[in-house]
Protein backbone atom coordinates (compact mmCIF):
# COMPACT_ATOMS: atom_id res chain seq x y z
CA UNK A 1 0.00 0.00 0.00
CA UNK A 2 2.93 2.09 0.37
CA UNK A 3 2.85 5.58 -1.27
CA UNK A 4 -0.73 4.72 -3.28
CA UNK A 5 -3.42 6.77 -2.55
CA UNK A 6 -6.12 5.59 -0.32
CA UNK A 7 -8.94 7.88 -0.90
CA UNK A 8 -8.83 11.12 -2.16
CA UNK A 9 -10.23 14.60 -0.81
CA UNK A 10 -12.34 16.28 -3.67
CA UNK A 11 -13.80 18.98 -2.01
CA UNK A 12 -13.59 20.33 1.96
CA UNK A 13 -15.78 23.01 3.86
CA UNK A 14 -15.43 25.11 7.19
CA UNK A 15 -17.96 27.01 9.10
CA UNK A 16 -16.73 30.33 10.28
CA UNK A 17 -15.36 29.22 13.62
CA UNK A 18 -15.96 30.89 17.04
CA UNK A 19 -19.29 31.84 19.17
CA UNK A 20 -21.86 31.69 16.90
CA UNK A 21 -24.85 32.63 18.97
CA UNK A 22 -28.17 30.81 18.38
CA UNK A 23 -26.45 28.52 15.55
CA UNK A 24 -26.64 24.85 16.78
CA UNK A 25 -24.77 21.85 14.87
CA UNK A 26 -27.21 21.29 12.49
CA UNK A 27 -26.83 24.68 11.08
CA UNK A 28 -22.93 24.93 11.50
CA UNK A 29 -22.92 21.85 9.52
CA UNK A 30 -24.75 22.67 7.02
CA UNK A 31 -22.53 26.01 6.49
CA UNK A 32 -19.54 23.59 6.39
CA UNK A 33 -21.41 21.26 3.74
CA UNK A 34 -22.26 24.08 1.77
CA UNK A 35 -19.06 25.26 1.13
CA UNK A 36 -18.05 21.93 0.46
CA UNK A 37 -20.82 21.52 -2.11
CA UNK A 38 -19.75 24.98 -4.00
CA UNK A 39 -16.55 24.31 -4.14
CA UNK A 40 -16.90 21.50 -5.96
CA UNK A 41 -19.69 21.70 -9.09
CA UNK A 42 -18.91 18.55 -10.73
CA UNK A 43 -20.56 17.05 -8.22
CA UNK A 44 -23.94 16.72 -7.19
CA UNK A 45 -24.21 15.91 -3.29
CA UNK A 46 -27.48 14.37 -3.23
CA UNK A 47 -27.06 11.90 -5.94
CA UNK A 48 -23.49 11.07 -5.52
CA UNK A 49 -22.81 11.62 -1.59
CA UNK A 50 -23.56 7.61 -0.64
CA UNK A 51 -22.84 8.02 3.49
CA UNK A 52 -21.84 10.42 5.96
CA UNK A 53 -19.95 9.90 9.15
CA UNK A 54 -20.09 12.84 11.23
CA UNK A 55 -17.71 13.19 13.98
CA UNK A 56 -19.65 14.35 17.46
CA UNK A 57 -18.41 14.27 21.07
CA UNK A 58 -21.12 15.29 23.10
CA UNK A 59 -24.73 15.26 23.26
CA UNK A 60 -25.19 16.68 26.68
CA UNK A 61 -24.17 20.85 24.87
CA UNK A 62 -27.43 20.81 22.98
CA UNK A 63 -29.34 17.66 24.44
CA UNK A 64 -29.58 16.37 21.23
CA UNK A 65 -28.28 12.65 20.20
CA UNK A 66 -28.97 10.84 16.72
CA UNK A 67 -26.56 13.44 15.68
CA UNK A 68 -25.97 11.39 12.08
CA UNK A 69 -29.54 11.53 10.53
CA UNK A 70 -30.22 14.85 11.74
CA UNK A 71 -26.83 16.21 10.13
CA UNK A 72 -27.74 14.25 7.01
CA UNK A 73 -30.94 16.11 7.04
CA UNK A 74 -29.91 19.66 7.21
CA UNK A 75 -26.60 19.03 4.79
CA UNK A 76 -29.39 17.64 2.43
CA UNK A 77 -28.23 14.13 2.58
CA UNK A 78 -31.58 12.17 3.17
CA UNK A 79 -32.43 9.14 2.75
CA UNK A 80 -28.43 7.95 2.22
CA UNK A 81 -27.09 6.11 5.45
CA UNK A 82 -25.34 8.67 8.25
CA UNK A 83 -23.57 7.98 12.28
CA UNK A 84 -21.87 9.50 14.55
CA UNK A 85 -18.74 8.73 15.09
CA UNK A 86 -17.60 9.14 18.90
CA UNK A 87 -14.12 9.47 20.04
CA UNK A 88 -13.72 12.37 22.04
CA UNK A 89 -11.64 15.34 20.78
CA UNK A 90 -10.46 12.56 17.83
CA UNK A 91 -13.94 12.04 16.64
CA UNK A 92 -13.75 13.15 13.08
CA UNK A 93 -10.07 11.88 12.96
CA UNK A 94 -11.81 8.35 13.40
CA UNK A 95 -14.70 9.78 11.28
CA UNK A 96 -12.27 10.17 8.70
CA UNK A 97 -10.78 6.67 8.58
CA UNK A 98 -14.65 5.44 8.67
CA UNK A 99 -15.23 7.00 5.28
CA UNK A 100 -11.70 5.30 4.06
CA UNK A 101 -12.80 2.19 5.09
CA UNK A 102 -15.93 3.26 3.08
CA UNK A 103 -14.34 3.77 0.46
CA UNK A 104 -11.75 1.12 0.60
CA UNK A 105 -14.25 -1.38 1.04
CA UNK A 106 -15.85 -0.64 -2.04
CA UNK A 107 -19.31 -0.21 -0.28
CA UNK A 108 -19.48 3.51 -1.24
CA UNK A 109 -18.08 5.03 -4.19
CA UNK A 110 -18.26 9.03 -2.70
CA UNK A 111 -18.54 9.70 1.50
CA UNK A 112 -18.72 12.95 3.20
CA UNK A 113 -17.07 13.16 6.55
CA UNK A 114 -16.56 15.88 8.99
CA UNK A 115 -17.93 16.99 12.27
CA UNK A 116 -19.27 19.40 14.44
CA UNK A 117 -19.45 20.69 17.92
CA UNK A 118 -21.59 23.65 19.48
CA UNK A 119 -20.19 24.86 23.03
CA UNK A 120 -20.53 28.12 23.47
CA UNK A 121 -23.74 28.39 24.90
CA UNK A 122 -22.87 26.78 27.85
CA UNK A 123 -21.06 28.10 31.16
CA UNK A 124 -17.18 27.36 31.41
CA UNK A 125 -18.05 24.81 34.37
CA UNK A 126 -20.40 23.10 32.16
CA UNK A 127 -18.27 22.36 29.52
CA UNK A 128 -15.22 21.50 31.75
CA UNK A 129 -17.46 18.96 33.01
CA UNK A 130 -18.72 17.58 29.73
CA UNK A 131 -15.28 17.46 28.16
CA UNK A 132 -13.98 15.85 31.57
CA UNK A 133 -16.32 12.75 30.32
CA UNK A 134 -13.30 12.05 28.17
CA UNK A 135 -11.40 11.36 31.08
CA UNK A 136 -11.41 8.43 33.83
CA UNK A 137 -14.34 8.98 35.88
CA UNK A 138 -13.25 6.19 38.71
CA UNK A 139 -9.99 8.01 39.43
CA UNK A 140 -9.36 11.10 37.47
CA UNK A 141 -12.53 12.67 37.68
CA UNK A 142 -13.71 11.35 40.77
CA UNK A 143 -10.37 13.10 42.67
CA UNK A 144 -11.01 16.61 41.06
CA UNK A 145 -8.53 16.48 38.22
CA UNK A 146 -9.66 18.36 35.02
CA UNK A 147 -8.63 18.23 31.56
CA UNK A 148 -6.05 21.14 31.62
CA UNK A 149 -5.34 18.96 34.99
CA UNK A 150 -4.19 15.91 33.00
CA UNK A 151 -2.33 17.97 30.55
CA UNK A 152 -0.48 20.29 33.36
CA UNK A 153 0.67 16.76 34.93
CA UNK A 154 2.48 16.13 31.63
CA UNK A 155 3.66 19.40 31.34
CA UNK A 156 4.90 18.89 34.93
CA UNK A 157 6.83 15.68 33.92
CA UNK A 158 8.01 16.87 30.54
CA UNK A 159 9.68 19.88 32.11
CA UNK A 160 11.07 17.83 34.70
CA UNK A 161 12.74 15.15 32.52
CA UNK A 162 13.49 17.68 29.94
CA UNK A 163 14.22 21.05 31.01
CA UNK A 164 11.06 22.21 29.08
CA UNK A 165 9.68 25.73 30.61
CA UNK A 166 7.10 27.82 30.49
CA UNK A 167 8.20 30.18 28.23
CA UNK A 168 8.47 27.38 25.69
CA UNK A 169 5.21 26.45 25.97
CA UNK A 170 4.45 30.23 25.65
CA UNK A 171 6.11 30.48 22.60
CA UNK A 172 3.70 27.96 21.16
CA UNK A 173 0.52 30.15 22.15
CA UNK A 174 2.19 33.15 20.45
CA UNK A 175 2.78 30.94 17.17
CA UNK A 176 -0.38 29.76 17.02
CA UNK A 177 -1.87 33.41 17.66
CA UNK A 178 0.05 34.61 15.10
CA UNK A 179 -1.35 32.68 12.88
CA UNK A 180 -4.66 32.68 13.23
CA UNK A 181 -4.67 36.53 12.53
CA UNK A 182 -4.35 35.46 8.99
CA UNK A 183 -7.05 32.82 8.82
CA UNK A 184 -10.44 34.61 8.32
CA UNK A 185 -12.03 31.67 10.00
CA UNK A 186 -9.96 31.73 13.22
CA UNK A 187 -12.14 32.22 16.47
CA UNK A 188 -9.76 34.65 17.77
CA UNK A 189 -7.58 36.73 15.52
CA UNK A 190 -5.49 38.08 17.88
CA UNK A 191 -1.78 38.50 18.15
CA UNK A 192 -0.24 37.70 21.98
CA UNK A 193 3.14 38.41 23.09
CA UNK A 194 5.31 36.01 25.00
CA UNK A 195 5.33 38.84 28.32
CA UNK A 196 1.26 38.60 28.17
CA UNK A 197 0.65 34.83 27.61
CA UNK A 198 3.09 34.19 30.59
CA UNK A 199 1.55 36.57 33.23
CA UNK A 200 -2.00 35.15 32.66
CA UNK A 201 -4.28 33.59 34.86
CA UNK A 202 -2.76 30.25 35.80
CA UNK A 203 -5.77 27.48 35.21
CA UNK A 204 -3.74 24.29 36.18
CA UNK A 205 -0.24 24.95 36.99
CA UNK A 206 2.02 25.34 34.97
CA UNK A 207 -0.47 25.53 32.36
CA UNK A 208 -2.11 29.12 31.93
CA UNK A 209 -5.23 30.36 30.26
CA UNK A 210 -3.11 31.13 26.71
CA UNK A 211 -1.86 27.75 27.08
CA UNK A 212 -5.56 26.62 26.89
CA UNK A 213 -7.34 26.09 23.96
CA UNK A 214 -10.47 27.73 23.23
CA UNK A 215 -14.15 26.58 23.54
CA UNK A 216 -15.56 27.00 19.97
CA UNK A 217 -18.52 26.61 17.97
CA UNK A 218 -18.04 24.86 14.47
CA UNK A 219 -18.21 22.38 11.97
CA UNK A 220 -16.06 20.62 8.96
CA UNK A 221 -16.42 18.17 6.41
CA UNK A 222 -14.49 16.62 3.27
CA UNK A 223 -15.97 15.03 0.36
CA UNK A 224 -13.92 11.57 -0.01
CA UNK A 225 -13.71 9.29 -3.22
CA UNK A 226 -11.91 6.55 -4.76
CA UNK A 227 -8.73 7.69 -6.40
CA UNK A 228 -9.97 6.36 -9.86
CA UNK A 229 -12.65 8.49 -9.58
CA UNK A 230 -11.24 11.76 -8.06
CA UNK A 231 -10.88 13.74 -11.65
CA UNK A 232 -14.20 13.02 -12.00
CA UNK A 233 -14.88 15.81 -9.75
CA UNK A 234 -12.06 17.94 -9.18
CA UNK A 235 -8.75 19.08 -11.16
CA UNK A 236 -7.16 19.15 -7.66
CA UNK A 237 -7.70 16.21 -5.55
CA UNK A 238 -5.82 16.06 -2.35
CA UNK A 239 -4.96 12.25 -1.96
CA UNK A 240 -4.77 10.52 1.80
CA UNK A 241 -1.84 8.39 1.52
CA UNK A 242 -1.33 6.88 4.94
CA UNK A 243 -4.00 6.76 8.15
CA UNK A 244 -3.07 5.27 11.37
CA UNK A 245 -5.18 5.12 14.67
CA UNK A 246 -4.16 3.48 18.09
CA UNK A 247 -5.89 3.53 21.69
CA UNK A 248 -4.24 3.51 24.81
CA UNK A 249 -5.79 3.53 28.98
CA UNK A 250 -7.92 5.74 29.26
CA UNK A 251 -6.18 7.16 32.60
CA UNK A 252 -3.36 8.96 32.31
CA UNK A 253 -1.93 7.14 35.36
CA UNK A 254 -1.94 3.87 33.97
CA UNK A 255 0.56 4.91 31.50
CA UNK A 256 3.81 3.76 31.30
CA UNK A 257 5.23 7.11 30.25
CA UNK A 258 4.02 11.05 30.83
CA UNK A 259 5.86 12.90 28.69
CA UNK A 260 4.52 11.16 24.96
CA UNK A 261 1.23 9.57 24.03
CA UNK A 262 1.63 6.51 22.79
CA UNK A 263 -1.11 6.16 20.68
CA UNK A 264 0.31 8.95 18.90
CA UNK A 265 3.56 7.32 18.52
CA UNK A 266 2.05 3.93 17.15
CA UNK A 267 -0.65 6.44 14.92
CA UNK A 268 1.74 8.11 13.44
CA UNK A 269 3.88 5.24 12.65
CA UNK A 270 1.35 3.57 10.42
CA UNK A 271 0.57 6.57 8.56
CA UNK A 272 4.31 7.01 7.87
CA UNK A 273 4.58 3.13 6.71
CA UNK A 274 1.42 3.58 4.59
CA UNK A 275 2.42 6.66 2.87
CA UNK A 276 6.36 5.53 2.47
CA UNK A 277 7.40 8.78 3.93
CA UNK A 278 9.58 10.28 6.93
CA UNK A 279 9.25 12.94 9.42
CA UNK A 280 11.32 14.92 6.94
CA UNK A 281 9.00 14.80 4.01
CA UNK A 282 6.23 16.68 5.67
CA UNK A 283 5.76 20.02 4.39
CA UNK A 284 2.98 21.36 6.49
CA UNK A 285 1.56 19.58 9.48
CA UNK A 286 -1.59 20.49 11.67
CA UNK A 287 -1.49 19.28 14.95
CA UNK A 288 -3.66 18.83 18.27
CA UNK A 289 -2.33 22.04 20.42
CA UNK A 290 -5.22 21.33 23.02
CA UNK A 291 -2.52 22.85 25.10
CA UNK A 292 0.54 24.17 24.14
CA UNK A 293 2.49 21.47 25.70
CA UNK A 294 0.58 18.83 23.51
CA UNK A 295 1.90 20.62 20.41
CA UNK A 296 5.47 20.11 21.98
CA UNK A 297 4.64 16.61 22.89
CA UNK A 298 3.55 16.12 19.06
CA UNK A 299 6.57 17.45 18.01
CA UNK A 300 8.81 14.45 19.65
CA UNK A 301 5.87 11.71 18.89
CA UNK A 302 5.32 12.88 15.23
CA UNK A 303 9.82 12.54 15.05
CA UNK A 304 9.98 15.94 14.14
CA UNK A 305 12.03 16.34 16.53
CA UNK A 306 14.60 13.51 19.09
CA UNK A 307 12.24 13.32 22.51
CA UNK A 308 12.87 15.60 24.83
CA UNK A 309 13.85 18.63 22.26
CA UNK A 310 10.14 19.98 21.22
CA UNK A 311 10.64 23.10 23.45
CA UNK A 312 13.89 23.74 21.88
CA UNK A 313 12.67 22.95 17.98
CA UNK A 314 9.45 25.54 18.81
CA UNK A 315 12.24 27.94 20.65
CA UNK A 316 14.33 28.14 16.83
CA UNK A 317 12.02 29.44 15.37
CA UNK A 318 11.32 25.75 12.59
CA UNK A 319 7.67 25.47 13.27
CA UNK A 320 6.92 28.76 12.60
CA UNK A 321 4.96 29.87 9.44
CA UNK A 322 8.01 30.80 8.03
CA UNK A 323 10.40 28.32 9.32
CA UNK A 324 11.24 24.68 7.88
CA UNK A 325 8.04 22.82 8.97
CA UNK A 326 5.62 25.33 9.61
CA UNK A 327 2.75 23.33 12.29
CA UNK A 328 -0.58 24.56 12.66
CA UNK A 329 -0.61 27.31 10.25
CA UNK A 330 -4.61 27.23 10.61
CA UNK A 331 -4.09 28.90 14.18
CA UNK A 332 -4.65 25.14 15.46
CA UNK A 333 -7.04 24.32 18.38
CA UNK A 334 -5.78 27.13 20.17
CA UNK A 335 -6.33 30.52 18.30
CA UNK A 336 -8.49 29.15 15.74
CA UNK A 337 -10.52 27.15 17.80
CA UNK A 338 -11.52 23.18 19.32
CA UNK A 339 -14.87 22.70 18.15
CA UNK A 340 -14.41 18.96 19.92
CA UNK A 341 -15.89 17.00 17.39
CA UNK A 342 -15.11 19.52 14.17
CA UNK A 343 -11.55 19.73 15.27
CA UNK A 344 -10.04 16.04 13.59
CA UNK A 345 -11.45 17.29 9.85
CA UNK A 346 -11.10 20.75 10.07
CA UNK A 347 -7.36 20.00 10.48
CA UNK A 348 -7.52 18.10 7.07
CA UNK A 349 -9.24 21.14 5.82
CA UNK A 350 -6.45 23.21 6.51
CA UNK A 351 -3.96 20.76 5.00
CA UNK A 352 -6.33 20.63 1.73
CA UNK A 353 -6.19 24.39 1.58
CA UNK A 354 -2.47 24.04 1.82
CA UNK A 355 -1.49 21.30 -0.78
CA UNK A 356 -4.24 22.63 -3.10
CA UNK A 357 -2.63 26.65 -2.37
CA UNK A 358 -6.00 28.09 -1.43
CA UNK A 359 -4.08 29.06 1.85
CA UNK A 360 -3.93 32.48 1.36
CA UNK A 361 -1.67 34.82 3.76
CA UNK A 362 -0.74 31.68 5.66
CA UNK A 363 -0.11 29.68 2.31
CA UNK A 364 3.36 27.67 2.79
CA UNK A 365 4.63 27.44 -0.73
CA UNK A 366 5.01 24.94 -2.48
CA UNK A 367 3.42 22.18 0.18
CA UNK A 368 3.11 19.27 -1.27
CA UNK A 369 3.34 16.96 1.35
CA UNK A 370 0.89 17.44 4.92
CA UNK A 371 0.08 15.67 7.90
CA UNK A 372 -2.41 16.10 10.57
CA UNK A 373 -2.52 14.98 14.15
CA UNK A 374 -5.80 14.54 16.24
CA UNK A 375 -6.13 13.31 19.81
CA UNK A 376 -8.89 12.71 21.90
CA UNK A 377 -9.16 12.69 25.62
CA UNK A 378 -5.31 12.54 27.28
CA UNK A 379 -4.15 10.80 24.70
CA UNK A 380 -6.23 7.11 24.82
CA UNK A 381 -7.01 7.75 21.02
CA UNK A 382 -4.75 9.32 18.22
CA UNK A 383 -5.60 9.56 14.62
CA UNK A 384 -2.19 10.37 12.43
CA UNK A 385 -3.38 11.14 8.53
CA UNK A 386 -0.72 12.23 5.76
CA UNK A 387 -1.70 13.39 2.25
CA UNK A 388 0.03 14.45 -0.92
CA UNK A 389 -1.18 16.73 -3.53
CA UNK A 390 -1.55 15.40 -7.51
CA UNK B 1 -26.68 5.96 46.50
CA UNK B 2 -27.16 2.17 45.69
CA UNK B 3 -23.60 1.20 46.74
CA UNK B 4 -23.73 2.74 50.27
CA UNK B 5 -26.66 1.18 50.56
CA UNK B 6 -25.18 -2.42 49.86
CA UNK B 7 -23.51 -4.17 53.16
CA UNK B 8 -20.20 -2.78 53.55
CA UNK B 9 -17.44 -5.76 53.68
CA UNK B 10 -17.08 -7.84 57.08
CA UNK B 11 -15.53 -6.01 60.21
CA UNK B 12 -11.96 -4.83 59.09
CA UNK B 13 -10.38 -6.45 61.80
CA UNK B 14 -11.56 -9.99 61.72
CA UNK B 15 -10.74 -13.00 59.68
CA UNK B 16 -13.52 -12.80 57.77
CA UNK B 17 -12.02 -9.40 56.40
CA UNK B 18 -9.71 -11.97 54.06
CA UNK B 19 -12.49 -14.09 52.91
CA UNK B 20 -14.54 -11.15 52.02
CA UNK B 21 -11.23 -9.89 49.87
CA UNK B 22 -10.91 -13.56 47.99
CA UNK B 23 -14.45 -13.48 47.37
CA UNK B 24 -15.61 -9.73 46.08
CA UNK B 25 -15.78 -9.35 42.70
CA UNK B 26 -12.69 -7.98 41.29
CA UNK B 27 -14.80 -4.41 40.14
CA UNK B 28 -13.40 -1.25 40.55
CA UNK B 29 -16.74 -0.48 43.11
CA UNK B 30 -15.13 -3.39 45.02
CA UNK B 31 -11.62 -1.51 45.04
CA UNK B 32 -13.71 1.68 46.90
CA UNK B 33 -15.83 -0.64 49.10
CA UNK B 34 -12.01 -1.71 50.04
CA UNK B 35 -11.17 1.86 50.74
CA UNK B 36 -13.76 2.43 52.75
CA UNK B 37 -12.21 0.45 55.36
CA UNK B 38 -9.31 1.95 54.94
CA UNK B 39 -7.67 -0.86 52.43
CA UNK B 40 -5.59 0.05 49.33
CA UNK B 41 -6.60 -3.18 47.12
CA UNK B 42 -4.91 -4.10 44.07
CA UNK B 43 -5.79 -7.31 42.10
CA UNK B 44 -3.14 -10.16 41.07
CA UNK B 45 -3.44 -12.92 38.02
CA UNK B 46 -2.95 -16.21 39.92
CA UNK B 47 -1.75 -17.71 36.20
CA UNK B 48 0.88 -15.26 35.03
CA UNK B 49 1.29 -13.02 38.35
CA UNK B 50 0.46 -9.37 36.40
CA UNK B 51 -0.64 -6.96 39.25
CA UNK B 52 -3.42 -5.04 37.89
CA UNK B 53 -4.66 -1.50 39.22
CA UNK B 54 -7.27 -0.24 38.65
CA UNK B 55 -8.58 -3.84 39.12
CA UNK B 56 -10.37 -5.56 36.44
CA UNK B 57 -12.36 -8.79 36.21
CA UNK B 58 -9.76 -10.73 33.15
CA UNK B 59 -6.00 -10.27 33.32
CA UNK B 60 -5.70 -7.64 30.12
CA UNK B 61 -1.79 -9.74 30.37
CA UNK B 62 -2.96 -13.18 29.82
CA UNK B 63 -6.86 -13.18 29.78
CA UNK B 64 -7.60 -15.43 32.48
CA UNK B 65 -10.12 -15.20 35.31
CA UNK B 66 -8.23 -16.56 37.79
CA UNK B 67 -7.22 -14.01 40.20
CA UNK B 68 -7.03 -12.71 43.54
CA UNK B 69 -6.68 -9.60 45.77
CA UNK B 70 -3.56 -8.65 47.38
CA UNK B 71 -3.44 -5.71 49.74
CA UNK B 72 -0.83 -2.59 49.06
CA UNK B 73 1.37 -0.47 51.68
CA UNK B 74 0.05 2.60 50.02
CA UNK B 75 3.42 3.90 50.19
CA UNK B 76 4.25 5.47 47.23
CA UNK B 77 6.84 8.21 45.20
CA UNK B 78 5.36 10.99 43.21
CA UNK B 79 5.51 10.71 39.54
CA UNK B 80 3.73 14.35 38.60
CA UNK B 81 1.70 16.94 39.60
CA UNK B 82 -0.57 19.85 39.52
CA UNK B 83 -2.46 22.55 40.92
CA UNK B 84 -5.47 22.94 40.26
CA UNK B 85 -7.09 26.40 40.07
CA UNK B 86 -10.10 26.01 38.14
CA UNK B 87 -12.01 23.03 39.47
CA UNK B 88 -15.19 21.48 38.60
CA UNK B 89 -18.29 22.89 40.40
CA UNK B 90 -18.43 20.11 42.80
CA UNK B 91 -14.33 21.09 43.98
CA UNK B 92 -14.86 24.91 43.60
CA UNK B 93 -14.79 25.37 47.67
CA UNK B 94 -11.01 23.42 47.72
CA UNK B 95 -9.27 25.21 44.70
CA UNK B 96 -6.53 25.61 44.48
CA UNK B 97 -6.10 21.83 45.33
CA UNK B 98 -2.65 19.73 44.39
CA UNK B 99 -3.33 16.49 42.54
CA UNK B 100 -0.73 14.05 41.20
CA UNK B 101 -0.02 10.66 40.31
CA UNK B 102 1.98 8.17 42.46
CA UNK B 103 4.30 5.66 41.72
CA UNK B 104 3.30 2.91 44.33
CA UNK B 105 4.99 -0.49 45.14
CA UNK B 106 5.80 -2.60 41.96
CA UNK B 107 4.87 0.10 39.40
CA UNK B 108 1.60 0.02 40.06
CA UNK B 109 0.20 3.51 39.64
CA UNK B 110 -2.84 6.17 40.96
CA UNK B 111 -3.81 9.51 40.88
CA UNK B 112 -5.01 11.37 43.64
CA UNK B 113 -5.29 14.57 45.75
CA UNK B 114 -2.02 15.33 47.76
CA UNK B 115 -3.04 17.02 51.25
CA UNK B 116 -1.00 18.32 53.98
CA UNK B 117 1.86 19.80 52.05
CA UNK B 118 2.33 23.29 50.91
CA UNK B 119 2.60 23.29 47.06
CA UNK B 120 5.68 25.21 46.90
CA UNK B 121 7.34 22.39 48.93
CA UNK B 122 5.99 19.72 46.58
CA UNK B 123 9.00 18.03 44.38
CA UNK B 124 8.55 15.34 41.93
CA UNK B 125 10.11 11.91 43.51
CA UNK B 126 8.88 12.52 47.19
CA UNK B 127 7.39 10.33 49.16
CA UNK B 128 3.78 10.22 50.20
CA UNK B 129 1.72 7.60 51.61
CA UNK B 130 -2.23 6.78 51.57
CA UNK B 131 -5.19 8.32 53.35
CA UNK B 132 -8.61 7.42 53.40
CA UNK B 133 -11.59 9.82 53.92
CA UNK B 134 -13.86 9.10 56.86
CA UNK B 135 -16.92 10.18 55.03
CA UNK B 136 -18.47 8.76 52.11
CA UNK B 137 -19.91 10.88 49.20
CA UNK B 138 -23.71 10.91 49.17
CA UNK B 139 -23.74 11.91 45.23
CA UNK B 140 -23.58 8.80 43.02
CA UNK B 141 -21.39 6.41 42.97
CA UNK B 142 -21.09 7.22 46.61
CA UNK B 143 -17.55 6.29 47.20
CA UNK B 144 -15.48 7.37 49.93
CA UNK B 145 -12.49 9.02 48.17
CA UNK B 146 -8.60 8.11 48.99
CA UNK B 147 -6.08 10.91 49.13
CA UNK B 148 -2.35 11.43 49.38
CA UNK B 149 0.15 12.93 51.99
CA UNK B 150 3.41 13.24 52.36
CA UNK B 151 5.19 9.84 54.30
Amino acid sequence: MVNKPLVSIVSAGLSQFGRLDGMYCRELFADAAKEAYDRCPNLNPARDIEALFVGHMGESYEHQGHTGPTIADWAGLLPKPAVRIESACASSGAALRAGIFAILSGMHKVVMVGGVEKMTHRTTAEVTEFLAMASDMPFEQWNGITFPGLYALMATAHMHEYGTTEEQMARVAVKNHHNGTLNPKAHMQKEITLEKALASKVVAWPLKIYDCSLITDGASCLILTHPDLARKFTDTPVHVIGSGQASDAIGLYERKELTSLKAARLAGQDAYRMAGIKPDNVDVAEVHDCFTIAEIIAYEDLGFCDVGKGGKLMEDGVTELDGRLPVNPSGGLKSKGHPVGATGTAQAYEIYLQLTAQAEKRQVDGAEVGLSHNVGGSGATACVHIYRRD
Amino acid sequence: MLEAQEPLPVCTFTGETRKMSETAPFTVSSFYRFVSEKRLMAAKCNECGTEILPPKPMCTNCFSTNLKWIELDGAGKLLSYTIIYVAPEQFQSMAPYTVGIVELQNGLRLPGMIRGVNPEDIKIGMKLKIGFETSTSLQWPAWTRYFFKPA
